[in-house]
């Protein structure tokens, strides 16, 4: 065979990949890639435009005054409602969701990591644990609403907002000090204990402090999703059209339910109230991420 | 730590001692709180169920037990039967003459938003995966997983304050105006837009984990044999990967099942059985949170109902969370 034959040969293999619409079709597929990836990103702008947007006009085109939202209860009248009462409202229920939930995630994950032994129990504990944290939140409304609120006759107040959202954020909590507790090398436990000392001298000495700045930024991580958690909230049955500054054993509303109201109610004027709270809430969150951030960066060492 | 060294080692003996019956007390107590964690699961069943059969009987479900134990009162009176809860097609809990308790609308209005927002996060969260962990150079990175993260930590209410005043009327009412249809203050098809829009970050990332633990061999072999990137991503990227992205589908789903407050506020309040993207619909959690701005007497059937409706969701998440962990399971040793 001659080596011209040989060459047409090779050019007509060749032919059969078309290059040029292979690499078409890559840049095609890249572009598409490219407009996905950028339509969360879009959205996420969209929404934060709209809310600035909807809080300019209740305060230029409404004249909503920032000085009254900020410093009063809520009103039956929109020119005059505050926010104040539901920002004390959610300022109790974070309280008491730290409280109740930071020990209770806390030693669960010590539990788990320092001492379980492996065995089933203690995977079924783990399974338990990935799917609590799927549950949907609502339906632990309705758990504290059956249990705190009517069986144990707690009433729907605030505590009991707090039991709920505790209870939806422990998994939260618990798997991040896991994730902290398990990036301690086992070399500093090991030393502890080659000094004499017991287990809980261990964690307690060794273990936990070198987890701590994981642990406190998994649990402002929590308490963010805490704090923007309506549905629970509901369901224990805050109170519509607040107008006091509610306290731990007291009929309650937080921010995202006066948000709720003001949102769900077809009044005009309401929506822009609506806007106010959630940059307000917003705000509020930037903050607790920021905190994290800057707990996780300062202070977590990577061994 | 507190054990001091002494010379006298009959000190260290009792301090030591001490310390071990402490570490057994402190053992026993975070014992105690584990078991916390499962009996929350526990107690979500049992009082869901619990209340759910007050709904469909005269009595609650402990109530009935102890009956049968101190009266033989076998057979409870039915209130609600269970072939209505699960056939009837309408469900109006509170009328005053003529309630009826049928679940199908409010599943139709779970089943509506869910499908529609898994139209929105699959092929959206799967190409943002994609590109993320095959295309995006380091510095983009940078950027993007952040900001998804930020998608991510948006507070449901917000999503359903921007889907009643963003999404509403600036898409929905055009394409609708386009279509020739009436659409209202609600509408399902803003429902499931703006939940797909808050699950695309848990299918991109969960994608994105799944599509880097496939080996560079992989990859590196097909590039030897000349294959394009695009090549690449479908061919042997996306299958190598496909339990991990099923897994966050699945979770998507189960995600989209139990969203309640962005529902709320974008599908409506008025339960329909209707296919028609356009209406008002009212999904399971919807309706929950709808009902507790009437005062309910506890006992009622319109409180009961919340249960069940409430075990019925559970069932439900429950159900997409196991095969979720099945999946997860079955095709975890892979790569390793």
């Amino acid at each position: 065979m001659s080596a011209d034959t040989e060459r047409g040969n090779v050019r007509e293999w060749m032919s059969d990949v078309d290059l040029r619409w292979v690499k078409r079709k890559n840049r095609l597929f890249h572009i598409a890639l490219v407009g996905a990836s950028l339509f969360g990103v879009v959205m996420l702008a969209l929404l934060i435009a709209d809310v600035i947007l909807d809080t300019l006009i209740g305060v230029v085109v409404f004249e909503i005054d920032i000085g009254t939202f900020l410093t009063r209860a809520g009103s039956s009248d929109w020119a005059n409602a505050g926010f104040l009462g539901a920002m004390i409202g959610s300022a109790w229920l974070l309280v008491f969701t730290l409280f109740f939930s930071f020990f209770l995630g806390v030693g669960t994950a010590v539990y788990l990591e320092e001492y379980a032994p492996d065995t089933r129990t203690t995977r079924l504990i783990e399974a338990n644990l990935t799917n609590l944290a799927g549950v949907p939140s609502v339906v632990y409304g309705l758990l504290a609403l059956g249990v705190f609120v009517n069986a144990m006759r707690l009433g729907p107040i605030l505590i009991a907002g707090a039991l709920a959202l505790a209870l939806l954020v422990t998994p939260i909590v618990i798997v991040a000090s896991q994730e902290a507790l398990r990036a301690v090398p086992d070399g500093m436990r090991n030393g502890s204990l080659a000094t004499g000392a017991t287990q809980w001298q261990t964690v307690r000495g060794v273990v936990l402090p070198s987890a701590m700045p994981g642990i406190v930024t998994g649990t402002i991580l929590a308490l963010a999703r805490a704090i923007g958690e309506t549905a629970p909230l509901l369901m224990v049955g805050t109170v519509w059209g607040m107008r006091h500054y509610p306290g731990p054993f007291d009929r309650f509303g937080a921010m995202p339910t006066q948000i709720y109201e003001w949102a769900f109610l077809p009044e005009i004027e309401l929506q822009y109230l609506a806007a106010m709270g959630i940059a307000v809430l917003m705000t509020i969150l930037l903050a607790m991420y920021g905190v994290a951030f800057f707990v996780r960066n300062r202070y977590e060492r990577s061994y | 730590m507190s054990t001091e060294t002494g010379p006298d080692s009959e000190i260290i003996g009792d301090g030591a001692d001490a310390d071990r019956r402490r570490n057994r007390r402190v053992r026993r107590l975070l014992f105690g709180c584990t078991s916390i964690t499962v009996l929350t699961t526990v107690a979500i069943f049992a009082v869901l169920f619990d209340n759910a059969f007050h709904f469909f009987y005269d009595v609650r479900f402990h109530e009935w037990l102890v009956g049968l134990v101190t009266e033989f009162r076998l057979v409870p009176e039915q209130r609600v039967a269970i072939t209505e809860f699960l056939l009837d097609t309408e469900w109006r809990p509170s009328h005053a003459d003529d309630p009826r308790f049928g679940i199908l609308p409010l599943a139709a209005g779970t089943l509506l938003i869910t499908v529609g927002a898994a139209f929105v996060s699959i092929p959206i969260g799967t190409a943002t995966a994609l590109y993320l962990s095959e295309y995006a150079r380091p510095g983009t990175r940078k950027y993007l997983k952040p900001t998804l993260e930020v998608l991510a930590g948006v507070p449901t209410i917000v999503y359903g304050f921007f889907a009643l005043t963003f999404i509403t009327p600036n898409i929905i009412g055009p394409l609708a105006a386009a279509l020739g249809q009436d659409v209202g203050r609600f509408s399902a098809l803003s429902g499931a837009i703006v939940v797909g829009i808050m699950t695309i970050p848990m299918v991109a990332s969960i994608s994105e984990d799944a599509m880097s633990a496939v080996p560079d061999e992989l990859r590196n072999g097909a590039y030897a044999l000349g294959a394009s990137k695009y090549t690449v991503s479908t061919s042997v990227v996306l299958p190598a990967s496909i339990s991990g992205i099923m897994a966050s589908y699945i979770l998507a789903v189960s995600r989209a099942i139990g969203e309640t407050m962005a529902v709320a506020l974008a599908a409506g309040v008025t339960p329909r059985l209707t296919a028609n993207p356009f209406a008002e619909i009212q999904t399971m959690t919807a309706f929950m949170v709808d009902s507790t701005r009437s005062t309910m007497l506890v006992g009622s059937v319109e409180y009961q109902s919340l249960f069940a409706v409430g075990l019925a969701l559970f069932v439900m998440t429950l159900a997409a969370n196991l095969v979720n962990d099945y999946v997860k399971r079955s095709y975890r040793e892979e790569y390793r």
